[in-house]
C-alpha cells in the first residue's frame, strides 16, 4: 500500500502502522518502505511519517540518513512553519551521524526572523545536548543568543534549553534577567513555570536575604516549639553575629521587581504556575509578603487529587516554617471523608503541623471524629497525631492522654494497638504521674494482640516496673507462660523486662528470668538467642562475671531520653519546594540545589542593559558584554591572573584586561575577563575572520610605516614577569580588540582547542576563494554603512571601558587613548581608508607581548647576547600580510653591543621579512625590544636570517607555530557577527566530508 | 521532561504508548503495577512513584491511568498538569476520554501527542491551536474523507501560534454571533451532626461559549465583584484591569472555555440552601438498625429545590433496607451497600422523610461509625453567592452579536462530622439577555 500511487492508500497504510507503533508493537520492518514517503505531498502522510521516522530512526540510522536531505530542503523553506517542522523532525531523529548538521540547522534556526522558528530552535537544543553532549559549548553560545531574545515565544522555551543544558551558567541571565521578568506574564504557562523557577535560583545567588533580621525572632520561637535543633541554634548564633553588623535590609530593586511582576501568576489557572511562584515566594519573598500565597495554595487544593497531593506535600513543608502564613484557612485542611487515603493522611500533617495553643481544642474535636472512620490507615494515622500535638503542646498533654486511654478501650484492635504506642512515647515524657495508666494497661496485655503493642507495653512495664512493683512480676509470669507462641519483637521485650525486674526485684523473679532466659536459648531466632546469652551473662552473678556486671542496673535502667515526635517533613525545605526532588525527599537527577543567600549581594549593576535606541547594531554588543561575565564560572583563570598593574600605566591599551586580577569577585567588573570571553567564543572562527578581513585590509591600507620602539620596551619588561596564564589572556584579549596577530592555541588546553586547531588549518586553505570575494564585496558596500558601524564600534569600546571604570584606578588617561586609536581609524577609514602610520603605530603596537617567549639565540651561544622573540599578535602596520615577531635583545655581557642588524635572509619563495631598525647601541644588562614583520606566506616554514652585531654574525631562524599566523582585521560588529555565522556552517561540513 | 506517556486501563493492560525522546521499554510500568497493588483502589495510588532510574507521575481520569516517565528533575505539578490537560483535549475531541474512544481515534490521538509535546516539553496545548492543527473528528468528515480521500489534518498550518494571543485562532466567522457565559456555583460545607454548619464556602466558575467572528474584545463586569475573593483567570483575561476596575477585559479563544474560577470566602455567610436531619442508629442487640431522615429548604430565596438525591453509604453489614419515604423512592443496592433515596422536588409544607429499619449480618459486631450521606441537589435561577453579571461589551468588531449571558451554577461539596452531604446546587437563571 505504501508503494501505491494514490495517497488514500498511502494514508491508510500509515494509520496502520501509527496504530501499531501506539500498541507498542515493532513495525521498523516497514522502515525502507515509509521512509521513501517522506516528501510525500499529502500534509497527514507527510506527518505519520514524521512519527514514523522520529520513532525508529534510532535503531536503523543509515536508513534514516536518506529522509536528511528532504529536512535540508525544508528548512530553506520560505514559509516558516515548515522550516520549524523541518527542524523539528530533524533534531528528533535520535541519529549521531547528522549532529553536525543538526548544530548548523539549529544555529541558523536561532538567527531566524520568524519567533516560531527561533522556538522551535531552543526545543532542538537540549535534543542535540542528549544526543551529543560535546555540543555543550557550542550550543550555550546559540542558548545566549536566544535569552537575548524578545519575544515572549521564545522565552519559556530558551529557559528550558538552559536549564537542561547549561543550569550552571547562571551569569547568562544577568543581562536579560529584567527582560525575563517583564515578559513573564505573557508568556506561555509552561514557559513560566520554567523561568519562574530558573529566576528563583537566580536570586538566590544574587540578592540578600530579606529576612536576615527576622529570622533571630523567628527561630527563637520556632526553637522552642520544637525543641532541640542544633542546626538551628547554631544558624541561630551565626545569625545573632551577623545581625550586629548588618545594616538595615533594603530590597534590591530587581528583587522587587521579580517579587512585584510574579504575583499575579498566583491567580492562573495552572496549578504548576501556582505552585511555581508560591515557592518562589517562599524562597524569596520577605517574611511579611509570604502569606499572599497561602489563599492560591487553598484554592489548588480543590482542584484534582493528583494536584491536592502534591501541593499538600510543599504546604506540609511550609507549615513546619511559616505556620502562622495557614492559620486562617485551617479549616480547608479539614478531612472528607471522601479524600483518597493519601490526601487524608497529608492534610493530617498540615492540621497537626498548625496546631498550636489556641486552635488545639478545634483540632483535637476534628481528630476525634476522625478516630471513627472506616480507614483504618487514617486512624492509626489520627492517632500518631493526637500524640505529636500532645507532645508539641504541653497543655493539652493530659487531655490527649485521657482521650487516648479512652481509645484503649476500643473495640478495634488496630486503634488499640497505635494507641498503646502513642502513650508509650508520650508517658516517656513524664513516667512518675501516669502509674496508673500503666496498671492499666498492663491489663490490656491478656487481650492485645497486635505485636508491636504487647512489645510497647511489656517495654513500658519493664522501664517504669518501680512504679508498678506488684503487676510487674505478674506480667512476667503470664508473658513467660506464653513466651514461645509470641512474635519475635515481642520475645525480645520478654527478655528485657524479665532482665530489669531481676536487677530491681531479684527475689520474685529470679527464677522466672532463669526460666524465660532458657526459653530464649533454644529459640529459633539468633537474635533472641543471643540476647538471651548476652543477659545471662551481664545479670546473673557467676564466678567468672566480669566488671560489666556491676554496672548492669546502670546499664538497663538508665534514664532514656524521651523520643521526639517530629514531622517527616522536618527537613524537607532544603529541597526547592515543588520540586520532584521534595516530593520524594531524595535528590532526582538533574536536580539543581537552591543556593544559600550570599552574605554579601553580587553587583547589581551587571543587570544594566544598555539604552539601544540610537544604533540599532548595538543590540549585538551586549553579547559581547555577556560574555565577559562568563568569567565569574572560570576561577580557574581569574586564579592565574595575576596582577600587571604597571603595565597598565604604560601601555595605553592595556587597560581593558590586564588589570585582572582579583576579577574573580568582582564578576560584572571582571576587566580581565575579556580575555577568557574571547576564548569562549569558538576561537579559531574569529581567528579565521581576523585572517580574512586582514587581507581585505591590507588591499586598503597604504605602508604603515615603522614599529615605535619605545612603547614596547617598556611593556615587555613587565610581560616577562606575568604568568603563563596571564600571557594567554593578553593575547586572546588583544584579539577580542580585533587587532591581533593570529595564534595557535597551543597553549590552550580547552576542549575547543583540538577542532579549533583543525579549523584554522583548514582554514588557511579556503581562505583564498572566501577572500576573492570579499574583496569584491567589500568597496562597494563600505562607505555609507561603514560611519554607523564605526560609530556603534566605537561605542561599544567604550562602553566596555565605562564598565571597567569602577574596578581601574586611573580610568580617564586609558580611556582616551583607545578612543584616540578608534576616532582615529575612523576619520582615516572615512578618509578613503588609508592610515597614516603616525596615528595607528603608538597605539597598535603598544599592548603587543605577554604570549608565549621561543628562544632566538642563547646566551651562551650568543656570546653573552640573548635573544628571545615572541608573536605578539598585534597587526604589523607596515604591511598587513606580515606577522608581527617581538624581537627582545638581552645583553648579559659587560661589553656594549653595537649595531644589531638583520643581514641575508634566507627565504623560501614567497616569504618576505620587514626588518627591525637597526639597534645602534645596547649597553651591558640592558634590555632592548623591537618589533620585526614576516609574511610566512601561511607556510610554517621557518624563516632563517643572520643576526649580526658589530663584530659577528648568528645564524638564527624564526619557525612559525601554527597558529601564531595571523593578520589584524577591523570589522564592525555587524560583520563580524555574520563572519561568524557563516563560519559555523562552513566548519561542520568539514568534519563530515 | 516527560519522556514517555503510557495509557494503562482498569485491567492494567497498556493500550497506547508515546515516547518523546528514546523509548523506554513498557517494563518500567511494572513499578507502576506493583504500586497499584499495594494501594489497593486507584485513587490512593500515589501520583509520584520513584522507579529505579524513572520517575513515574501519573493521573487517575475516567478510568484510566496517565503514566508518564520522567528522568530528571521537574516540577511534578508541571506533568500533573499537562497529563490532565492532555486528558481534557481527548475529552474535547471524543467527547469522552475513555479507552475506546482513545482506541478508536488512535491516529489522531497519537497526532494530538505530537504536537502537544515537543522532546517532551509542552509546544501547543491551546485547543484553538490544536484544532486547527488537526481537526476533531466528526462523521461527516469521516465519510467525506474516506470518499475524497483528503485528511484531518489541517492544510493551513495555525497562525495562532504566532501571534501573541496564543489562545485565539484566526479569521474566525460565524453567522450567528452569539456568546454565552454560565455561572455555575458550587457550596463546600461541613455540617455537624446536628445539623449546624461548621464550615461553608462557595467556588464558583464562569464558563464561556464564544461564537465570535474576527477578533472581538470583550469586557464582562460584574454587579458586585467584590463577592469574589479569590480568583484564578484564563491566561486571556488581563490581569491589569481586573486589579484596578474589576472588570473582566479579554479577547476571547474561540469555542468553549473556562473564563474564570473564583471563590467566595467564608467570611461573607453563605446561605445553605437546605437542612438534614439524620438519625442512623444500629441496635446492640438484634442485629438491627434504624434509619430516620428529613430534609427540608432553607434560605432558598424563594427558588425550588430540585433533584435532590440522597445517597448513603451503608457500612458492610447492612444486609437490607425496609424503608417507607413519604416523597419519592428509595432503592438499596445490597451489593455496594449504597442506598439511594430519590426525593424530587422540596416542598415548603410537606418535609420529605424516610424511615424505618435496616437489617444487619447475624452475629456482626455493630458499626461503629454512622455512615455518610450524600446528597445532590439542583436549584434554578439562583446564584447562592448572589453573583450577578452587569454588562458585556464588545469592542475592536462592528457587528451586534447575541449576547447571553447565562447563569449555571452547579456542584458543591458538603460534608457532616460522621456524615457527608455532598451538595449539588444548580442554579440556572435562562438567558438573561444584556444589552449594551
Amino acid at each position: 500500500m505504501l508503494d501505491s500511487n494514490k495517497d488514500s492508500l498511502k494514508l491508510e497504510a500509515m494509520k496502520r502502522i501509527v496504530a501499531m507503533i501506539a500498541r507498542g508493537k515493532n513495525a521498523s520492518d516497514l522502515f525502507p518502505a515509509v521512509v521513501k514517503n517522506v516528501a510525500c505531498k499529502n500534509i497527514e502522510v507527510k506527518k505519520l511519517v514524521y512519527v514514523y521516522l522520529v520513532r525508529y530512526a534510532e535503531e536503523q540510522q543509515d536508513l534514516a540518513l536518506l529522509s536528511i536531505s528532504t529536512f535540508q530542503r525544508g528548512l530553506k523553506d520560505p514559509n516558516q512553519l515548515i522550516r520549524a517542522s523541518a527542524l523539528r523532525v530533524l533534531s528528533s531523529i535520535r541519529v549521531t551521524i547528522i549532529v553536525p548538521i543538526m548544530m548548523l540547522a539549529i544555529k541558523e534556526a536561532a538567527s531566524d526572523m520568524s519567533p516560531y522558528v527561533r522556538k522551535t530552535a531552543a526545543h532542538a537544543i537540549p535534543k542535540l545536548y542528549s544526543l551529543d553532549p560535546e555540543q555543550k559549548d557550542q550550543l550555550i553560545e546559540v542558548i545566549e543568543k536566544l535569552l537575548a531574545d524578545k519575544t515572549t515565544l521564545v522565552a519559556g522555551s530558551v529557559v528550558m534549553a538552559f536549564e537542561e543544558v547549561c543550569p550552571e551558567r547562571i551569569d547568562l541571565i544577568h543581562k536579560n534577567y529584567r527582560k525575563l521578568c517583564n515578559l513573564l506574564i505573557d508568556v506561555e504557562e509552561w514557559g513560566q513555570v520554567v523561568i519562574i523557577n530558573m529566576l528563583t535560583r537566580y536570586a538566590r545567588t544574587q540578592f540578600l536575604n530579606p529576612n536576615v533580621n527576622e529570622s533571630l525572632l523567628e527561630e527563637s520561637g520556632e526553637k522552642a516549639f520544637y525543641g532541640s535543633d542544633d542546626e538551628e541554634g547554631k544558624e541561630e548564633k551565626a545569625e545573632a553575629a551577623a545581625l550586629a553588623k548588618r545594616k538595615p535590609y533594603v530590597m534590591d530593586p530587581d528583587h522587587r521587581l521579580l517579587l512585584r511582576n510574579t504575583k499575579p501568576l498566583l491567580q492562573s489557572r495552572n496549578a504548576a504556575v501556582v505552585m511555581a511562584v508560591a515557592q518562589l515566594y517562599f524562597h524569596l519573598a520577605p517574611k511579611a509578603e509570604v502569606g499572599v500565597i497561602a489563599k492560591a495554595l487553598v484554592r489548588l487544593m480543590r482542584s484534582h487529587s493528583e494536584v491536592q497531593y502534591v501541593v499538600l506535600q510543599n504546604v506540609a513543608t511550609m507549615t513546619i516554617k511559616r505556620r502562622g502564613m495557614f492559620e486562617p484557612y485551617l479549616k480547608s485542611f479539614y478531612i472528607r471523608s471522601t479524600d483518597p487515603t493519601q490526601i487524608k493522611i497529608l492534610k493530617l500533617e498540615v492540621l497537626t503541623n498548625l496546631a498550636n495553643e489556641t486552635n488545639i481544642s478545634t483540632i483535637l474535636r476534628e481528630f476525634q471524629t476522625y478516630i471513627k472512620s472506616m480507614d483504618k490507615d487514617f486512624v492509626a494515622a489520627t492517632i500518631q497525631a493526637i500524640g505529636r500535638c500532645a507532645t508539641n503542646i504541653g497543655e493539652v498533654r493530659d487531655t490527649c492522654l485521657n482521650g487516648l486511654v479512652q481509645l484503649l478501650s476500643n473495640r478495634d484492635e488496630l486503634v488499640v494497638a497505635e494507641s498503646v504506642v502513642v502513650i508509650k512515647k508520650l508517658l516517656q515524657m513524664q513516667p512518675e504521674q501516669h502509674s496508673d495508666i500503666i496498671k492499666h494497661m498492663a491489663k490490656l496485655t491478656d487481650n492485645i494482640q497486635v505485636p508491636m503493642a504487647r512489645a510497647s507495653i511489656l517495654w513500658l512495664i519493664g522501664e517504669y516496673c518501680e512504679h508498678v512493683p506488684k503487676i510487674a512480676p505478674d506480667v512476667l509470669r503470664k508473658m513467660a507462660k506464653t513466651f514461645t507462641n509470641e512474635e519475635d519483637i515481642v520475645k525480645l521485650q520478654i527478655i528485657n523486662l524479665a532482665a530489669k525486674l531481676y536487677l530491681t526485684n531479684s527475689k520474685q523473679t529470679k527464677l522466672l528470668t532463669q526460666y524465660v532466659l532458657n526459653l530464649a536459648k533454644y529459640d529459633q531466632n539468633y537474635d533472641i538467642r543471643d540476647r538471651a546469652r548476652f543477659i545471662r551473662q551481664l545479670i546473673v552473678p557467676t564466678d567468672k562475671s566480669g566488671a560489666l556486671s556491676k554496672y548492669a542496673k546502670k546499664l538497663f535502667l538508665a534514664l532514656k531520653p524521651a523520643p521526639v515526635l517530629e514531622s517527616p517533613f522536618k527537613d524537607r525545605d532544603h529541597f526547592q519546594l515543588g520540586s520532584l526532588s521534595h516530593l520524594l525527599n531524595a535528590k532526582a537527577g538533574g536536580y539543581q540545589e537552591l543556593p544559600d543567600w550570599p552574605e554579601t549581594a553580587p553587583d547589581p549593576s551587571v543587570r544594566n542593559v544598555e539604552v539601544k535606541d540610537s544604533v540599532p547594531e548595538w543590540t549585538k554588543c551586549s553579547s559581547r558584554e555577556k560574555r565577559k561575565e562568563k568569567k565569574v564560572e572560570k576561577p580557574f583563570y581569574s586564579d592565574s591572573e595575576e596582577e600587571s598593574g604597571p603595565t597598565e600605566s604604560a601601555d595605553s591599551e592595556s587597560d581593558s584586561a590586564s588589570g585582572s586580577g582579583s576579577g574573580s569577585e568582582s564578576e560584572e567588573s571582571g576587566s580581565g575577563s575579556e580575555s577568557e570571553e574571547s576564548r569562549e567564543e569558538s576561537e579559531s572562527e574569529q581567528e579565521d575572520k581576523e585572517d580574512e578581513e586582514d587581507k581585505r585590509k591590507k588591499k586598503k591600507k597604504t605602508d604603515r610605516g615603522k614599529v615605535k620602539a619605545p612603547a614596547v620596551e617598556t611593556t615587555s619588561g613587565k610581560i616577562e614577569e606575568s604568568s603563563g596564564a596571564e600571557e594567554k589572556n593578553r593575547a586572546q584579549k588583544v584579539k577580542g580588540r580585533r587587532s591581533g596577530s593570529e595564534s595557535e592555541s597551543e597553549e590552550e588546553e580547552e576542549s575547543e582547542s583540538e577542532s579549533s586547531r583543525s579549523e584554522s588549518e583548514s582554514e588557511s586553505e579556503s581562505e583564498s576563494d572566501t577572500d576573492a570575494k570579499k574583496k569584491k564585496k567589500a568597496p562597494v558596500t563600505k562607505p555609507p554603512p561603514k560611519q554607523a558601524k564605526k560609530e556603534s564600534k566605537k561605542e561599544k569600546k567604550e562602553m566596555s571601558l565605562l564598565d571597567l571604570d569602577d574596578f581601574e584606578p586611573t580610568p580617564s588617561p586609558q580611556v582616551t587613548p583607545v578612543n584616540n586609536f578608534l576616532s582615529s581609524s575612523l576619520v582615516t577609514d572615512l578618509e578613503g581608508l588609508s592610515l597614516t602610520d603616525t596615528v595607528m603605530a603608538p597605539t597598535t603596537i603598544a599592548p603587543s607581548g605577554s604570549v608565549k617567549t621561543y628562544e632566538l639565540l642563547h646566551r651562551i651561544t650568543g656570546e653573552g647576547l640573548g635573544v628571545e622573540y615572541c608573536f605578539s599578535r598585534q597587526p604589523f602596520s607596515p604591511d598587513a600580510h606580515m606577522v608581527a615577531v617581538q624581537i627582545m635583545f638581552t645583553n648579559n655581557t659587560n661589553a656594549e653591543t653595537k649595531n644589531l642588524h638583520v643581514e641575508d635572509p634566507k627565504l623560501q619563495s614567497g616569504m618576505r621579512i620587514k626588518e627591525f631598525p637597526e639597534i645602534e647601541l645596547l649597553p651591558p644588562g640592558e634590555m632592548v625590544t623591537v618589533v620585526m614583520g614576516i609574511d610566512f606566506c601561511d607556510s610554517t616554514q621557518a624563516a632563517n636570517f643572520q643576526l649580526c652585531t658589530h663584530i659577528r654574525k648568528f645564524f638564527v631562524s624564526i619557525q612559525p607555530p601554527v597558529g601564531e599566523l595571523m593578520m589584524p582585521v577591523f570589522m564592525t560588529e555587524n560583520e563580524f557577527k555574520k563572519e561568524q555565522g557563516e563560519k559555523k556552517k562552513l566548519n561542520p561540513s568539514y568534519s563530515i566530508v | 521532561m516527560i519522556h514517555s506517556l503510557f495509557l494503562i486501563n482498569s485491567s492494567s493492560d497498556i493500550f497506547l504508548e508515546k515516547h518523546w525522546k528514546s523509548v523506554i521499554s513498557r517494563s518500567v510500568c511494572d513499578y507502576f503495577f506493583e504500586v497499584q497493588e499495594k494501594a489497593g483502589e486507584a485513587e490512593n495510588v500515589p501520583p509520584v512513584i520513584h522507579a529505579g532510574h524513572h520517575y513515574l507521575i501519573n493521573i487517575y481520569r475516567e478510568k484510566i491511568f496517565f503514566v508518564s516517565v520522567i528522568q530528571s528533575e521537574v516540577p511534578p505539578l508541571f506533568v500533573i498538569e499537562f497529563l490532565h490537560h492532555v486528558a481534557e483535549t481527548f475529552q474535547d475531541y471524543f467527547g469522552e476520554c475513555s479507552e475506546s474512544a482513545i482506541k478508536d481515534n488512535v491516529v489522531i490521538v497519537y497526532e494530538l501527542l505530537e504536537e502537544m509535546l515537543d522532546n517532551g516539553f509542552p509546544l501547543a496545548t491551546e485547543s484553538n491551536i490544536l484544532k486547527e492543527l488537526i481537526k476533531p473528528p466528526n462523521i461527516l468528515r469521516s465519510v467525506v474523507n474516506s470518499i475524497t480521500g483528503s485528511c484531518n489534518v489541517g492544510e493551513t498550518l495555525p497562525t495562532g501560534q504566532l501571534s501573541t494571543i496564543p489562545w485565539r485562532r484566526a479569521g474566525v466567522k460565524y453567522t450567528n454571533n452569539e456568546a454565552y457565559f454560565d455561572v455555575v456555583e458550587e457550596i463546600d460545607a461541613i455540617l455537624d451532626k446536628t445539623g449546624s454548619v461548621v464550615f461553608a464556602e462557595i467556588q464558583g466558575v464562569i464558563d464561556a461559549c464564544v461564537n465570535l467572528t474576527g477578533m472581538p474584545d470583550l469586557t464582562l463586569s460584574f454587579m458586585n465583584p467584590r463577592l469574589l475573593d479569590d480568583v484564578s483567570f484564563h491566561p486571556c483575561v488581563r490581569f491589569k484591569r481586573w486589579e484596578s476596575e474589576r472588570v473582566l477585559s479579554f479577547i476571547p479563544p474561540d469555542g468553549n472555555f473556562r473564563l474564570l474560577s473564583y471563590h467566595v470566602s467564608a467570611q461573607n455567610l453563605v446561605a445553605i440552601p437546605i437542612y438534614v436531619k439524620q438519625n442512623i442508629s444500629f441496635f446492640e442487640t438484634g442485629s438491627s438498625g434504624r434509619l430516620d431522615i428529613t430534609v427540608g429548604p432553607k434560605q432558598t430565596m424563594g427558588k425550588t429545590v430540585e433533584a435532590v438525591f440522597v445517597t448513603i453509604n451503608m457500612p458492610k453489614v447492612v444486609l437490607s433496607a425496609n424503608l417507607t419515604a413519604t416523597q419519592g423512592n428509595y432503592t438499596y443496592n445490597p451489593v455496594t451497600k449504597t442506598l439511594v433515596w430519590d426525593i424530587g422536588k422540596l416542598s415548603q409544607q410537606k418535609l420529605p422523610n424516610l424511615k424505618g429499619s435496616l437489617t444487619l449480618q447475624c452475629g456482626a459486631p455493630k458499626p461503629e461509625e454512622s455512615p455518610s450521606l450524600n446528597i445532590d441537589l439542583k436549584i434554578q435561577q439562583l446564584a447562592i453567592s448572589g453573583l450577578k453579571v452587569n454588562r458585556l461589551d464588545m469592542y475592536g468588531e462592528k457587528y451586534k452579536p447575541f449576547k447571553g449571558v447565562k447563569y449555571v451554577s452547579k456542584a458543591g461539596k458538603f460534608q457532616c462530622m460522621a456524615i457527608t452531604i455532598w451538595l449539588y446546587i444548580f442554579t440556572n437563571k435562562e438567558n438573561s439577555h444584556l444589552k449594551c
